[in-house]
């Protein structure tokens, strides 16, 4: 056997300590939308339960809005930028593949020469950045992590596509963990998390740089096996669904949402747990979804310290992961 | 193993609770489109529910074939 002596000593795991999120000021309703392809408010609210996303103006950079929510995130931890070691960027939508996101929004946040890297799982991306980060902190490896969700869609949407150019959204959402002191205070679950590379078709970018998605057979794949997977990060946390008080899963599709949110309740989830629905008014963000939702429904006061919540994120790939979180 | 009236009559009750339209309206000769407004996405739902209810497989081409109530009982029925 080899034994490495350098290995740093593991924590008892991780912890949410603050959260933040950015969005664009530009909002851009059904009705815009309308204007330019043939659909209208009330088919569009039908179909995916979108009223109005928020589109960033082309100047601004995907950077630039990961900067924000990241900043926001350490303000609302407590922290300051100098104290984190490292940061995770999710995200699908860089203009280019290098540089990555993350070493610049370090940068631009100030935190010196952390730990820098993107993840690309698409829509699942956030869960799957968070899922990592806090293995990293759990094995001693980070102490205070970034994580961001971060997408400009509309770089990738084909604005004359009807199936595609309703449904998205640009912005970011970011969250601060560290070490929990004690086993008692570990506020990360353990991640579920897979693929489905035999749907890989399924969600794509094509030859001309656009967003093309199988709406139908993504539809069922979300509806039928993403509840199972939300299940299966709720038992790996120890619990029981009814000791959920809030649902937030990837913004997909209201619909989606819904129907996963009912197979969790058939499952012993509660009636009155709380389940996001920020897709009406941020559209799809992909892997920003799920923090801009935490972040909005702390805002609104549906979200509140000590909540035990339910991430679960799903998209291109096809991937999916899930945890539990307690908000901070 | 269901017959064709029992599976109408869980059918109607699937397309109900899936699309809020009364059972008694989802009667054989209706389509689903043009007779009883169902979009495509409530006809994914709609599968995955006789799916589950009926042990069959109804794969997304498969179900654009089934334009009216009666073509998807007979599906069912023949592959149940």
């Amino acid at each position: 056997m080899i034994v490495c002596p350098r290995l740093p000593p593991a924590t008892p795991g991780a912890r949410l300590l603050g959260m933040g999120s950015q969005q664009p000021d530009k909002i851009v309703t059904n009705d815009d939308l309308a204007r330019r392809v043939d659909t209208n408010d009330q088919w569009i609210r039908d179909r995916v339960g979108i009223q109005s996303r928020r589109i960033a103006e082309e100047g601004t950079l995907l950077v630039d809005m990961a900067m924000e929510a990241g900043t926001r995130a350490i303000k609302d931890a407590g922290l300051t930028p100098g104290e984190l070691d490292t940061i995770i960027v999710a995200t699908c939508t860089m203009p280019t593949t290098i540089p990555n996101a993350a070493a610049q929004v370090a940068e631009r946040i100030g935190i010196p020469a952390p730990g820098a890297f993107d993840v690309n799982a698409a829509c699942a991306g956030f869960c799957y950045a968070l899922g990592a980060a806090a293995d990293l902190v759990r094995a001693g490896s980070a102490r205070r992590a970034l994580i961001i969700g971060a997408e400009k869609l509309s770089d990738y949407l084909d604005w004359d596509d009807r199936s595609t150019s309703i449904i998205f959204g640009d912005g970011a959402g970011a969250v601060v963990i560290d070490a929990a002191p004690d086993a008692e205070s570990v506020g990360i679950g353990p991640v579920a998390w897979g693929s489905a590379g035999d749907m890989a078709q399924a969600i794509r970018v094509l030859d001309n740089g656009k967003l093309h998605q199988e709406g139908q057979a993504v539809f069922r794949w979300a509806t039928t096996k993403i509840a199972p997977v939300a299940l299966r990060a709720v038992e790996l946390a120890g619990l029981t669904p009814a000791d959920i008080d809030v649902f937030v899963p990837h913004q997909a599709n209201l619909r989606i949402i819904e129907a996963v949110a009912k197979r969790l309740r058939a499952k012993g989830a509660r009636e009155d747990m709380r389940v996001a629905d920020d897709i009406v008014h941020s559209g799809n963000t992909s892997s920003a979804s799920v923090p801009l939702a935490l972040d909005h429904m702390r805002a609104d006061g549906r979200l509140r310290s000590g909540d035990i919540v339910l991430l679960v994120g799903f998209g291109g790939g096809l991937s999916y992961a899930g945890q539990v979180v307690v908000c901070p | 193993m269901a017959d064709n009236t029992e599976i109408l009559t869980d059918l109607a009750l699937i397309v109900e609770e899936v699309a809020g339209i009364d059972h008694a309206d989802v009667t054989a000769e209706k389509s689903f489109v043009d007779d009883l407004d169902i979009d495509s996405l409530s006809m994914v739902e709609i599968a995955v529910q006789a799916e589950d209810k009926f042990g069959v497989k109804i794969p997304d081409d498969q179900l654009a074939e089934l334009k009216t109530v009666r073509d998807a009982v007979d599906y069912i029925a023949k592959n149940q």
